[in-house]
């Protein structure tokens, strides 16, 4: 089974810990996770601003990065949807029936972390241990438009030391909706500051969820507020163990920034 | 180019070309689960959740129950074809709205009762009275058999003549536009007492 | 009412001053709160919901399939019955219609069930210019209208107000055009639906002539359906002589019997209620039984257009259940008026921008961008109109439609993400110069860090960049991006 991961674009130049995180979680299960250089962006943020042909040679450049791999992994709901859903659209708009057929050869094995997980890998309990107060806000693209379901919650739930507390208004968007949060920003942010009330509301020390830039948004309210509530990716909690727990003083997750020059 | 043959001309252009869509799914229609008693304690369960109040009788008691849920209506109009006498009632006669907005209750049969939704249908023919009759007076008092009721909408609609008119009444007149809170009695009926015979 | 939609500015703007209006943020978060709850409720006690949702919408698409054959049909019917139909390309024709039907029968008044139709011709306002007073008869659209006010939602038209803001309306308004409020007008709800009784009662029993819509029209009988709550429909369409309905062209059902899917669908999706009160159903001219002379106004008005639109028409199926209005994140916050159209919401975002295109104004174009795309809508939408994927196909038509002439910065700035993004290489090269810079960001003496990284805060950052930063930290690019990382690692020592 050949994996690829494709990382996004956020958290290529933002998070690359999550990366990492994905990395290390997958060899821990016994994946050989591969990196294709050639990836950059899904296009989603075109695609989703109407910048239809703008997003083609993304779209291109994405099925020729992911057409050797049995699946495409990676930690985020939204790109997910974006290639599952809305990379057909853009091929068929480029008239290009090459690019067509490549899309409905590499789309439907692009798969949500949590989904690989759960569905491909048959795994539940992924070894972690975190020892914190949590809650899990499940983002828009991956409730509606994947239907990952409860499978998030289930691996949290059987993370090592970690507690899940409900999370008020879960379901309801955050506000961010990619160009949605610079375009229409008082309406984001009125959104984005409910969703921080509630993630206070939880008394949870650490708000999960499945894509960083949901979390950028609602950690930036966060922090701005000077709340003391951290945010993390899914993937982040769990890949922590009880050895990063030591390193870290069981405050947080794996600092693998450390590690660099 | 006539309005019509205009719209009907931009209509053909913009799915004259359109593929065939496929047919409807009409996976819905499941057979009922309940049936006889049990499919009317939930007409009865459902009437009374919309704040009306039902009554269960003996076809030989209508006229009894009759008389105690119009007792305190100093007027009564009762349609023409209406089976049971009313004692005081008085006949339609063609009466204007004016004049029925002085009558206090109205007494109708009716077509259907529809479980499900706690409805009760009246398709105004005899006994039930045109339409102004069931509407304008503050009591309704509505009688249905046993028989009359369905399990749902979808039994309902089979048996309904769409070239009467019909009125699909669910309990009092009621609103939800202030606070999106439901509150009963607006124009229609405030009360509406159900009577369900045998 | 004199209020009007004309020369609202685009949604960002409105809704910018919607926000600040703390009384409506608090009446809207409670009411849309209540509704979903309700529809929660009914809708998890139907088995067969998402049967009744796929028929919804293959009966939605039939019809606008085949529409000039039901049309047709729905025309023929009509007449048989003794019905008079009338053809409207646009809403000046079509309250001209209706306005000469009052003038033939020389009245200076009408009563008016609520109806999208007639709000989106603005025949109100159409009427008054002819010397002719129409009432609103519904609740909501009483207030409304005796508030000199905007409809703000489909289903409750003053979903803004609260009691008390309602109580005010009726006791200084309702004196001047009728049967003053009680003195001792309180704000409970029920005394507020009294007094509204009381004062239209008036007015239904001295009416000759009611306007009205129609949720459906039947094709193969001719038989016409309003679904209301209050009672004001049923006096509307049972005691004036003359009765005219304006009726969307899109409103067709082929068949009586199709109509159990609509009523099962649509007052579980709109008041959350099993069934609405009352629904009345009527075929042309019924014979000593209401109105005794019967119009049909059928109303085009962008109709067509929208059906043009190969991915938009499915809007067309909409039945104004307004489900979508009470799920959507964005209408809880920002209200109807935002969106300056009697159709706002997830729907209005979609419907209005087919019914008028793209490409003309910006309050027009600024609708389809009004949306997170969280797709609640979608899923809460009993005709499964897929509301996201319209909404990102209209800002593709938005975008074309600016193509040619001089591009706005954002036009500029997508393309020249889009040839960085479209390969590795280059991408990787943007990379290594943001982590540069967040290096440097990095060791900029005081600052903040959320977590181990610094943030951006305040620093004003240039473009759009500001309206993130004014309100949310921003952490400053990684030092090393993921890819650097990988290939400097050949795949990292992690194990």
């Amino acid at each position: 089974m050949r994996v690829g991961l494709m990382i996004t674009c956020i958290n290529d130049a933002l998070f690359p810990d999550t990366g990492r995180s994905v990395v290390r979680l997958l060899r821990r299960l016994g994946v050989d996770v591969e990196f294709p250089p050639g990836q950059t962006c899904c296009g989603q943020p075109m695609v989703n601003t109407g910048y239809f042909d703008e997003a083609v040679p993304m779209v291109r450049n994405f099925v020729d990065a992911f057409a050797d791999y049995d699946y495409v992994v990676t930690p985020s709901g939204s790109c997910t949807g974006s290639a599952r859903h809305q990379h057909e659209l853009v091929a068929r708009r480029s008239g290009d029936p090459g690019l067509v057929r490549a899309v409905e050869e590499v789309a439907p094995r692009v798969v949500e972390l949590s989904e690989f997980l759960v569905d491909v890998l048959g795994v539940v309990d992924v070894g972690a241990y975190f020892p914190h107060q949590v809650t899990y806000h499940p983002t828009c693209h991956s409730l509606r438009m994947l239907g990952v379901g409860d499978r998030p919650t289930r691996l949290l739930e059987a993370v090592q030391g970690l507690r899940l507390v409900e999370l008020p208004g879960a379901e309801q968007c955050c506000g961010f909706g990619g160009t949605f949060a610079v375009k229409n920003a008082d309406t984001s942010v009125a959104m984005g500051f409910d969703k921080a009330r509630h993630v206070l509301d939880s008394g949870a020390e650490v708000l999960v969820a499945g894509d960083n830039s949901c979390l950028l948004h609602i950690g930036g309210l966060l922090s701005r507020q000077r709340s003391g509530i951290r945010v993390m990716h899914l993937a982040d909690v769990l890949a922590s163990t009880e050895k990063d727990a030591g390193q870290t003083g069981a405050t947080g997750p794996a600092k693998t920034e450390e590690k660099l020059p | 180019m006539s309005a019509r043959d205009d719209i009907l001309a931009k209509v053909r252009a913009a799915v004259g070309e359109a593929p065939e869509v496929a047919a409807v799914p009409r996976d819905y229609r499941r057979p009922s689960q309940s049936s006889g008693e049990e499919l009317l304690d939930r007409f009865v369960e459902r009437v009374e959740d919309y704040r009306a109040t039902v009554t269960r009788c003996a076809e030989g008691d209508v006229p009894r129950e009759l008389e105690r849920l119009l007792d305190g209506a100093r007027r009564v109009v009762v349609p023409d074809g209406f089976p049971w006498s009313v004692p005081g009632g008085e006949p339609d006669e063609g009466k204007s709205a004016a004049e029925l907005n002085d009558v206090d209750a109205v007494v109708t049969t009716s077509s259907v009762g529809i479980a499900e939704t706690g409805t009760v249908v009246l398709s105004h023919g005899a006994g039930q009275g045109r339409r102004a009759l069931s509407l304008v007076p503050d009591l309704h008092v509505c009688v249905i058999h046993t028989d009359q009721v369905v399990a749902g909408v979808n039994e309902a609609v089979g048996v309904l003549d769409p070239l009467r008119p019909q009125t699909w009444i669910s309990g009092p007149s009621a609103t939800s536009d202030i606070e999106l809170s439901r509150v009963e009695g607006v124009h229609g009926p405030r009360t509406l007492h159900v009577l369900l015979v045998g | 009412m004199t209020a009007t939609f004309v020369g609202m500015p685009a949604f960002p703007e409105a809704a910018r001053r919607a926000l600040e209006n703390a009384q409506q943020r608090h009446n809207l978060a409670h009411a849309t709160g209540t509704i979903r709850e309700k529809r929660a409720s009914v809708v998890a006690e139907v088995d067969e919901w998402e049967g009744l949702r796929l028929a919804g919408a293959a009966i939605k698409d039939h019809t606008l399939r085949h529409l000039d054959d039901q049309l047709l049909a729905l025309e023929s019917a009509l007449q048989e019955r003794g019905a008079t139909v009338h053809w409207a390309r646009d809403a000046d024709e079509a309250c001209r219609i209706v306005a000469d039907i009052a003038h033939a029968h020389d009245l200076d008044e009408v009563v008016k069930v609520k109806s999208m139709a007639t709000q989106e011709i603005g025949l109100n306002e159409a009427l008054a210019a002819e010397g002719i007073a129409a009432w609103e008869t519904d609740l909501a659209e009483l207030i409304v209208q005796l508030g000199d006010d905007l409809p703000s939602h489909i289903l409750v038209p003053a979903i803004h107000r609260n009691r008390s803001e309602i109580r005010e309306i009726f006791r200084t308004s309702m004196g001047e055009v009728g049967r003053p409020a009680p003195d001792a007008l309180s704000d409970d709800p029920a005394d507020l639906a009294a007094a509204a009784r009381l004062h239209l009662r008036e007015k239904f029993l001295r009416a000759k002539m009611a306007v009205s819509g129609a949720n459906f029209a039947v094709a193969e009988t001719g038989t016409l359906v309003v679904v209301e709550s209050e009672g004001n429909g049923r006096m509307c369409l049972t005691l004036p002589e003359v009765l005219v309905s304006v009726v969307g062209i899109e409103k067709v059902v082929p068949t009586w019997q199709d109509l159990e899917v609509f009523m099962q669908l649509l007052p579980r999706s709109s008041t959350g209620e099993r069934m609405n009160p009352y629904t009345s159903t009527w075929a042309g001219v019924v014979p000593d039984d209401g109105p005794q002379e019967v119009h049909v106004v059928l109303l085009d008005n962008g109709r067509t257009r929208a059906l043009a639109d190969e991915v938009g028409r499915q809007a067309l199926r909409c039945i104004r259940c307004s489900a979508c209005l009470n799920v959507c994140p964005v209408y809880e916050r920002t209200g109807g008026h935002a969106y300056g159209s009697v159709y706002p919401g997830p729907i209005g975002a979609i419907l209005n921008p087919l019914l008028r295109g793209v490409g003309v104004d910006e309050q027009t174009d600024s609708l389809p961008y009004a949306s997170s795309l969280c797709g609640a809508c979608f899923e809460a939408c009993p005709v499964r109109i897929d509301i996201p994927s319209v909404l990102v196909e209209l800002r593709g038509q938005v975008v074309d439609a600016h193509r040619g002439g001089l591009p706005k910065p954002e036009a500029v700035a997508m393309r020249g993400a889009a040839w960085v993004l479209s390969s590795g290489t280059r991408t990787a090269r943007s990379e290594r110069a943001a982590a540069f810079a967040g290096r440097l960001l990095d060791k900029m003496p005081g600052g903040r860090r959320q977590g181990e990284r610094r943030v951006l805060g305040t620093i004003p950052v240039p473009g759009p960049g500001t309206a993130w930063s004014q309100t949310r930290d921003v952490p400053v690019p990684a030092k090393e991006s993921f890819r650097a990382w990988w290939s400097r690692t050949d795949g990292g020592d992690e194990a």
